[in-house]
Parts: C-alpha cells; sequence; structure tokens
C-alpha cells in the first residue's frame, strides 16, 4: 500500500504543530469559538452532544497493521477505549479532549495519517470498493487512481472552498460496492474496446436532503486526463454551485438545475481549455504510486473447504467473498454482532485484527462502507483459524448483507445534528431477528438507518431505510424500501406516515413477512419489492 | 424553569450552570429566569464554555432537573446505548425521562 514520501510527511507534521498551536490559543482564551471552530473542523475536530469527536480519514479505506495498532492506541490514550467506523470508510472517536487533540494527531502522523479534509466544504476522503486489490471481477486495482486523486486534492488551493463538501468514490468493477453514484462524483475504472484502460465519470449524486442518482457524463476519460477531467468538473461546480443557500449548495443541485447535458457541456468546454493547461501529473507520478499497489506474494494452496462444521460453514458462505486468486478469498470481519452497536470496535478488537492482518493478510485490512472491516488476502487453507479467532473475540457474526448487518449512523447517542435515536433500533431490530430465525430465510436485505436528513446512515439506498424525524419533540421514523446503492442503485420510496419506536421495528418485521409471502424462486427483497411494487406492503402497514 | 448549558471547552464535556460555576450534573442547574441573558453574554465572553444556551426544563416528580427536549436529556445522561459511559451521577436522575 501507499507510503508516505517527503513531502506527504512534511504537510502533515506541519499541520500537527499549525494546529496544536490554535487549540492552545483556543484555550487561552485568544480564540473565540467562531475564530476557532473552522480551524478545529479543518482537522477533522467536531463538538458533538457529549464530547469532542476526532474523525480519522482512511484512505480508499486501506490501512495496514501498524496503523490500526496506533488506531487502538489512540482509543486506550484519548479516549474511552474504542472507536466507531463510519460509511465513509474512516474512523471517529467520540470522547477526544481539546487538551489532547494535537498529541492524538501527532500520534496519527507517526503512523502516516491524519484528520485534514475531514470536515469542511473541501474534498472529503476518496472511498473505493473495499474489495479493491482483490476482487475477481476488477479491470484494475482502483487505489493508485484514487491515491492520485488524494494527492491532487489534498491542500488543493483552489478547492478549499467548494460551495459545500465534495466526495468522490473510485471504483473498477461493473460491480458497485462503494455507492459509487450516490457521490459528488463517481469513477468507474473500466477497459474500452480498444482494451486501453480509463474512466467513466459519473458527476452529482448524493444522499443527504434531496437524494440523487448521479448521470453518466463522460464514459471515457483517458488515464492521462483523469486529473484533468476532474479539476474541470470541479471548476464548473466551484464557479456556478450555489454559494447563498446551504441546501442547494451540493453539485447534485447545480447538475439537477443545469441539467446533466449542459454541465457536461460545461464541463467540456473547461476540459477543453484545462488540456493546453499542464495540470495533469506525469505518467510516471502515477507509474510511481501504482508501484505501492502491486500483489503480494500469492502462493498456491488448496481451493476447498471443510464445511464439516456448520458455524464455520455459514460464516465462509456469508463472510467471504471471491478473490482475484483461486487458492484465497477476502474475509469479512462484522462489527454487527446481535445487539450490538454497528461500526464500534474495542481497542483489543483493533489490536487483534491487526494481528490477523499480519498473520493472514499480508498486512492488509480494509474498512468497508457498511461499518465492517476486511482482510482482503487470506489463504482459504487460513479461514479455520481465522474465523476461530474471529469468533472468540465477538468478530465472528456470519451476517454480511443480511437484515443482521444494519448500518446505523450514530444518530441522536451521538450527534448534534441527530433528529432521533438509530442505534438502538439497530441493536433491537437484530435481536427480533435473530430470536425469530428469519435471517438466513430473508437473504440479501440491507436495512440502513440514519438520525437525520443527513444521511450518513444511507437510508435512501437501503432496501429497508428507517428515517428519523423530530415529531413534536418525540422521536418518530419513516419508513421506506425500494433503494439500492449498488450497480442496480436506486432510491428507496416512503411507504408513508412514521412510526414510533416500537412500531418501526413491528413495522420491518411486517414488511419482511410480505416479502416471503410474495417472492417467486431466487428473488431478493429487493426483486420482489420491483416486481410487486409498494401496494401490498402499504396495505399490510396500514390497511 | 430555564437553564443554562454548554460544553466545557478543554474536555467538551456537557456542563450546567449552577449559579456560580458550570456542574457536570444536571441536577445542580439553577432556574436563571430572566437573566439568561445576561450570564451568557459574560459566560461567553469569558470563554471557558463553547457556545452557551439556555433551555426549558422542568422538575420531574422525583424533584430532578428534566430538560424539555429529548436532544439535551440524551446529552445530561450520557449515550444511552453506552450507560456504561454515563454521566457519573446519572444514577441518580434515572434513565427513564431519556426518551
Ligand atoms: S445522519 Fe444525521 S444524525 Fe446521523 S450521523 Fe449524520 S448528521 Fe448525525
Amino acid at each position: 500500500m501507499y507510503q508516505y514520501d517527503q513531502y506527504d510527511q512534511a504537510m502533515v507534521d506541519a499541520r500537527v504543530e499549525e494546529f496544536r498551536d490554535q487549540a492552545r490559543r483556543r484555550l487561552e482564551g485568544k480564540l473565540t469559538e467562531d475564530q476557532f471552530k473552522p480551524l478545529r473542523l479543518m482537522n477533522g475536530l467536531y463538538l458533538q452532544l457529549h464530547a469532542y469527536m476526532l474523525r480519522v480519514a482512511i484512505p480508499y479505506g486501506t490501512l495496514n497493521a501498524r496503523q490500526m495498532e496506533a488506531l487502538a492506541d489512540i482509543a486506550d490514550k484519548y479516549d474511552r477505549g474504542y472507536g466507531h467506523f463510519t460509511t465513509r470508510q474512516n474512523i471517529q472517536y467520540n470522547w477526544i479532549k481539546l487538551d489532547d487533540a494535537a498529541d492524538a494527531l501527532a500520534d496519527l502522523a507517526k503512523v502516516e495519517m491524519h484528520a485534514i479534509q475531514t470536515s469542511g466544504n473541501c474534498i472529503r476522503n476518496i472511498s473505493s470498493d473495499h474489495f479493491a486489490g482483490a476482487a475477481h471481477d476488477e479491470v484494475a486495482d482502483p487505489r493508485p487512481y484514487a491515491e492520485l486523486l488524494r494527492q491532487w486534492s489534498s491542500f488543493h488551493p483552489e478547492f478549499t472552498y467548494l460551495p459545500r463538501k465534495f466526495k468522490i468514490a473510485v471504483i473498477a468493477a461493473e460491480k458497485d460496492r462503494a455507492a459509487m453514484r450516490l457521490h459528488d462524483i463517481g469513477i468507474r475504472i473500466l477497459k474500452n474496446d480498444a482494451g486501453e484502460i480509463g474512466a467513466q465519470f459519473y458527476a452529482g449524486g448524493g444522499m443527504g436532503r434531496t437524494p440523487m442518482i448521479a448521470p453518466l457524463i463522460r464514459d471515457f476519460v483517458p488515464l492521462d486526463q483523469l486529473i484533468t477531467y476532474a479539476e474541470a468538473c470541479l471548476r464548473v461546480y466551484n464557479r456556478y454551485g450555489r454559494r447563498d443557500n446551504k441546501y442547494k449548495a451540493r453539485i447534485k443541485i447545480l447538475v439537477h438545475e443545469l441539467g446533466a447535458a449542459e454541465y457536461t457541456r460545461q464541463v467540456e468546454e473547461e476540459f477543453a481549455h484545462m488540456l493546453s493547461a499542464g495540470v495533469e501529473p506525469p505518467r510516471e507520478e502515477l507509474a510511481r504510486i501504482a508501484a505501492y499497489f502491486n500483489d503480494p506474494a500469492f502462493v498456491d494452496g488448496p481451493k476447498t473447504i471443510d464445511r464439516s462444521d456448520p458455524d464455520f460453514a455459514l460464516w465462509v458462505d456469508r463472510n467471504t467473498h471471491r478473490h482475484k486468486h483461486d487458492a484465497y478469498v477476502s474475509a469479512v470481519i462484522s462489527l454487527k454482532p446481535v445487539g450490538g452497536i454497528p461500526g464500534d470496535a474495542t481497542s483489543d478488537q483493533m489490536r487483534l485484527v491487526a494481528k490477523l492482518a499480519r498473520d493472514y493478510s499480508f498486512d492488509e485490512l480494509r474498512v468497508m462502507h457498511t461499518q465492517n472491516l476486511l482482510l482482503p488476502h487470506v489463504r482459504i487453507a487460513d479461514l479455520p483459524a481465522l474465523w476461530a479467532a474471529l469468533d472468540a473475540a465477538g468478530l465472528g457474526s456470519p451476517n454480511m448483507d443480511t437484515i443482521e448487518d444494519i448500518i446505523a449512523c450514530p444518530g441522536l447517542d451521538y450527534c448534534s445534528l441527530a433528529n432521533a435515536r438509530s442505534i438502538p433500533l439497530a441493536q433491537r431490530i437484530t435481536e427480533r431477528f435473530a430470536a425469530n430465525g428469519r435471517t438466513g430465510e430473508l437473504g440479501e436485505l440491507k436495512l440502513k438507518i440514519s438520525g437525520c436528513i443527513n444521511a450518513c446512515g444511507h437510508h435512501h439506498a437501503g432496501h429497508i431505510g428507517i428515517l428519523g424525524v423530530d415529531k413534536k419533540g418525540t422521536e418518530n421514523y419513516q419508513l421506506s424500501l425500494g433503494g439500492s446503492e449498488a450497480e442496480d442503485v436506486s432510491l428507496a420510496k416512503i411507504t408513508g406516515p412514521g412510526f414510533d419506536e416500537d412500531g418501526v421495528i413491528a413495522a420491518v418485521e411486517t414488511v419482511t413477512d410480505v416479502y416471503l409471502g410474495a417472492r417467486q424462486d431466487g428473488e431478493r427483497f429487493l426483486d420482489t419489492y420491483r416486481r410487486i411494487g409498494m401496494e401490498p406492503f402499504k396495505e399490510a402497514l396500514y390497511g | 424553569m430555564k437553564i443554562l448549558t454548554g460544553n466545557d471547552l478543554g474536555s467538551g464535556a456537557v456542563t450546567w450552570w449552577n449559579g456560580k460555576g458550570w456542574s457536570l450534573f444536571v441536577d445542580d442547574a439553577v432556574d436563571v429566569g430572566e437573566d439568561a441573558d445576561e450570564i451568557l453574554a459574560r459566560e461567553t465572553a469569558a470563554r471557558r464554555v463553547n457556545v452557551p444556551y439556555a433551555i426549558e426544563a422542568s422538575i420531574d416528580a422525583a424533584g430532578h432537573v428534566r430538560p424539555a427536549h429529548i436532544k439535551d436529556r440524551v446529552r445530561a445522561l450520557g449515550p444511552t446505548v453506552r450507560r456504561d459511559l454515563a454521566v457519573p451521577t446519572a444514577g441518580k436522575t434515572g434513565w427513564d425521562w431519556v426518551i
């Protein structure tokens, strides 16, 4: 994986010292909160309900064991022994003290990590397919391109004060495992008919208050023009994106209001102009970066699995993913135990996962946008030992993409923007379905919960989505159905009036009953919903 | 009643105006009535607490201070899903009124 060069390290180290001075001046009362807030946010330090929260960037979700151990150490040294992995492949600490924040950032810098651009109206952490570099179905590893974009976007002077935050995802397979079309810019690396690798650009997607699916704006950008094209997309947005209304400032509104064709025309015009400006980094730079992402030294080995232990076999079926080398798989480490807090991991669990990455996955780990962790390269022969270690640590839940693999944002338990709590719903729903034994029968069923319209819990893209709203000072929940963030992307539709906490849990069960009663052979929940439509579900919920 | 709350500058911890200073415990909050704006202006200027603000609250049947809005009730006690991390004396207020 990528390693900092002297420039990367110098930039990050300088930022730590700059922030140390800013925090000191704030603590001495020399800066007001109004003056300090934008400075701390530029370093990922939010003020949430109970304390400061530090959001640390994990570029395209990739990290090594040493970095994971450093994250565990920070959880113990400066926080309360745990961290929360997010839907943007980052980690958040919930209890950081301002007095300690610069020290925490300095510890991060020692392992080539930081919290820069995890807040503010800039280009945020670039996300990617969690199976990148391991998946059997990718045309290339998307991470070198994500890393090139990371370097281009870090401290980019023109894009530090955009109209609004800006999120980019890069994938390199037909299957979309990164919600690519629900990003401000989605990039798919692909091969054209001539066998050349290039990039397909989608622009203007997003969730939040006004969810939009990004339209395709260019179906092939040659790789030696990738940055130039991205720069053209950003320039048009930076020039015409609305700054007068926060709720209309995202690129999705601009693309929607101009129309995809007109936005594209303007981007193409800017692109033609930019091509002569020479902003593209030299090809050697991409080659230099790509060399960090070469395959590890895979070795041949057994390709079959002893399935005599049914618990192990279930975990293999649900939590492993086909690898490009047939003696390996990628193994999902679930952070969704029944009744647990989605995405939370203790420092001990982080250290164990780091050790397992060293022992079984070439020192490599991934954070998934589903709030789970992943060992990308595990020998099939090592699976029994890996599973035993995970299971003993409460990390062996066999539930990937099932109703027990719920995405839930921190919600009103932590987040100052929340209307309602998300986590207790996830806990109770997983308990309900673990008890009624229907998880397996339901198959793939993605349930996603957000505590407010900002949609960090991706509820618009849930097969079943739940949104917390404030109803006269009490928590209320809107249910929606039919969303997907995968290659069959769609936005969920609201079923009707909202429910209280007990009501929405019962409603989820009702919806699954309708599905089980109506499904035809091989249909997932989403397929049945798309075939029969909303009415039967509405009838069962409100009829 | 009207009470004042904010987050401590250094720790970020939720604090409540107790008439003389800032306490970690909601039960220590005092009714500031008409003095809210004056105290807020003074405390904001002193920069010990981040953006303090006034909220409505009541005294519940057991005699405890109960913020009117759920968000401030969650702030008063800590995350409802991590009761092990609750504000230390939250037990004396009880969890039943969070929701
Ligand atoms: S969706 Fe809302 S409540 Fe949930 S984490 Fe995001 S901003 Fe907070």
